[in-house]
């Protein structure tokens, strides 16, 4: 090894064997040093704030003034206003809560079925572990956008108390339902592997229950791929919850969110440009920044990847 | 697989509130008599295992009530889609087949030349990063296609059509530089350029994100490749380097390409149902998005299975081709 090797590594390596906590802290040090991380860190946060204080603005995102359509981006309006009156950048603070929402939703459900399906074919394996990957691999065979799409135009016209009428927990959970399956394989592959290790065996050997082992001993090691696929899982949420809504079968109007705010857009962004630049810039920085730290993550968990890319080992 | 995907399908569209008449209802108002005529007459009144059994194998096995009259009176028409009949599109009449049939090849020419542009650029792209990583070359690739896959493909459409369309001109005819959709100009005589000219936006918002996913992953792929014992074998009996690169070590960075080009396929072509909204392209994406919008279940169900299909038959492509090409690989 040479001079590749991150400053501080060799020396806060030898601490962190022994100590659980050291590992996080290894990972964290390692992360903040990785420059696209650090920048993708900043411009989500700002992002998240920004939504947060979208409630500070002085217009209403929903409601209409008819004097003031399609202004164009100005000291008041510093986006512009749409073909309702409506402050875009207002409602592009909304329609961030929304998208955002979705996102953190749908990667609590994908984790959820995926773990528990993962966890349960790979640590009972035999008929139960056929049984899960054969849904596994018929879920992965369904042409998800298409179906989302089916799924939305069916949902949309419904008024169940849960399911009402493409809600933000109804988009999350037609998405969620559809992107599950890598989580269970990757869960599914770490178990395998880590179950046939020594401190596997230990455990079992003084009487932890197979609750126990999985939970306490397995999925902590398989915590690093996790993180980096949830992390990655949300900028593909937000991409699928916006191109939804941009065929008009996500999010409905006039909620906002950045898809269907694109899709407003589209009546009259020949003349008026700004309407479809701002939201696709949302959702641009949005993902570009989450993959920023989903590769910063990555690189951090498993500092090997980044020597065997550079050629050292 | 197939089987029980079909089942998923059929049970999603039936379990819809208002069944596959919703569309029906919404458009027109129509008597009540009138639907269940419809309903009898399109078989939409059996039991929903007897509709499935129809719509997988037909009917003209069996005997039928034709005329609604209560009375079994004649052998059905249906073939059922495992003998290829996927039924009538409620929305023209039309035979869903003969449908998709006409769009077919507008959607390959689409996903074709992208994927074409696509990897056309991503392979050299790739490769030169590679060879030459941590240049200044190699880091604006490399950040161009982190912002590239970022992109959603539907604004970049959007965006591209402000710009080549409302804010470039073309410097001779004072028009709009490309156009904003279609195949080609209506009523204009086939011309090469025009329907490049028709491509070229498409095909730009399409191809960016595949081309930058594609760089960074042969980028990739090459990096691990070079560092392999084998190439400094190759190197050390005397190998002219350019043969060492492009028989040796592209070959062998080009074999995870071809898996992964199978798995990437159907979202491909599932992808050109944004493009092709947005530039009004007459493909099998548009026919799907239509058919959403018009709750048209026969023509949806149809594309569902095909598309179902084509995943299925593109990874174990896939697999095949990966094993033809490296023969460390065996199936036993």
């Amino acid at each position: 090894m040479s001079s590749d090797v991150p400053a501080g590594w060799a020396t806060t390596v030898s601490p962190a064997i022994h100590e659980p906590s050291g590992v996080a802290q290894l990972v964290w040090v390692r992360f903040q040093r990785h420059p696209g991380a650090r920048a993708g860190v900043v411009v989500f946060l700002i992002l998240v704030i920004a939504v947060l204080l979208a409630p500070l603005s002085p217009y209403d995102p929903e409601i209409s003034s008819l004097e003031q359509q399609l202004e164009s981006p100005s000291w008041s309006h510093p986006m512009g206003t749409d073909a309702l009156g409506r402050d875009l950048l207002t409602r592009i603070l909304y329609g961030g809560r929304i998208s955002l929402m979705v996102g953190v939703l749908v990667v609590g459900i994908t984790l959820t079925i995926g773990v528990t399906v993962g966890a349960l074919a790979g640590y009972w394996g035999g008929l139960v572990d056929s049984v899960l990957m054969r849904i596994t691999d018929a879920a992965l065979a369904l042409p998800s956008l298409l179906v989302l799409v089916l799924l939305g135009a069916i949902l949309r016209d419904i008024d169940l108390p849960l399911l009402k009428q493409n809600s933000v927990v109804t988009i999350a959970l037609v998405i969620g339902i559809l992107s599950w399956m890598t989580f269970a394989r990757l869960v599914r592959a770490s178990i395998l592997t880590l179950r046939e290790l020594d401190f596997v065996t230990a455990a079992r050997a003084v009487g932890a229950s197979p609750e126990r082992i999985v939970l306490r001993h397995i999925l902590p090691n398989a915590v690093g791929p996790i993180t980096v696929e949830a992390t990655l899982e949300l900028g593909y949420a937000i991409i699928e919850e916006s191109g939804l809504s941009f065929l008009g079968f996500g999010i409905q109007p006039p909620t906002p969110s950045w898809g269907n705010l694109l899709s407003n857009a589209q009546e009259n962004f020949l003349r008026y440009p700004w309407l479809a630049i701002f939201p696709g810039v949302m959702i641009f920085l949005t993902i570009i920044s989450v993959n920023y730290i989903g590769d910063g993550l990555r690189d951090s968990f498993d500092p090997y990847r980044v020597l065997k890319q550079a050629g050292e080992l | 697989m197939m089987l029980l995907l079909s089942i998923v399908f059929f049970g999603l569209v039936n379990l819809a509130p208002g069944g596959p008449l919703a569309g029906y209802g919404r458009a027109r108002r129509i008597p009540a008599a009138e639907i269940a005529r419809l309903k009898s007459q399109l078989g939409l009144d059996k039991p929903v295992a007897v509709q499935y059994v129809v719509w997988l194998v037909g009917n003209d096995w069996m005997q039928v009530d034709t005329d609604s009259n209560g009375v079994a009176d004649d052998r059905g028409t249906r073939r059922g889609i495992l003998r290829g009949d996927f039924g009538y599109s409620f929305r023209n009449r039309k035979p869903v087949l003969e449908e998709i049939w006409a769009r077919l090849p507008n959607t390959m020419l689409l996903t074709g030349v992208t994927l074409f542009v696509a990897l056309a650029l991503a392979i050299p792209i790739g490769v030169v990063s590679a060879l030459r990583q941590y240049s200044k070359f190699d880091i604006t690739v490399t950040t161009f296609a982190f912002a590239g896959q970022a992109l959603p493909d539907f604004w970049l459409g959007l965006i591209l059509i402000i710009v080549f369309y409302v804010w470039l001109r073309n410097p001779i005819t004072g028009g709009p530089l490309l156009p904003s959709g279609g195949i080609y100009t209506i009523g204009a005589p086939f011309s090469i350029s025009d329907r490049l000219a028709h491509l070229a936006m498409p095909v730009a918002a399409g191809a960016l994100g595949w081309l930058a996913w594609y760089s960074r992953f042969l980028r990739s792929s090459m990096l691990d490749v070079i560092h392999q014992d084998y190439l400094r074998t190759a190197r050390a009996k005397g190998l002219p380097e350019r043969l060492v690169l492009f028989r040796h070590a592209m070959r062998n960075a080009l074999i995870p390409l071809v898996t992964i080009l199978g798995l990437d396929l159907p979202y491909l072509v599932s992808g050109a149902v944004f493009i092709e909204m947005i530039f009004a392209w007459p493909g099998m994406g548009l026919l799907y998005y239509q058919a959403a919008l018009q709750r048209d279940y026969p023509v949806l169900m149809a594309l569902l299975v095909l598309g179902a299909g084509f995943i299925i038959v593109s990874n174990l492509l896939a697999d095949i081709v990966y094993a033809v090409l490296d023969p460390r690989i065996h199936y036993t």
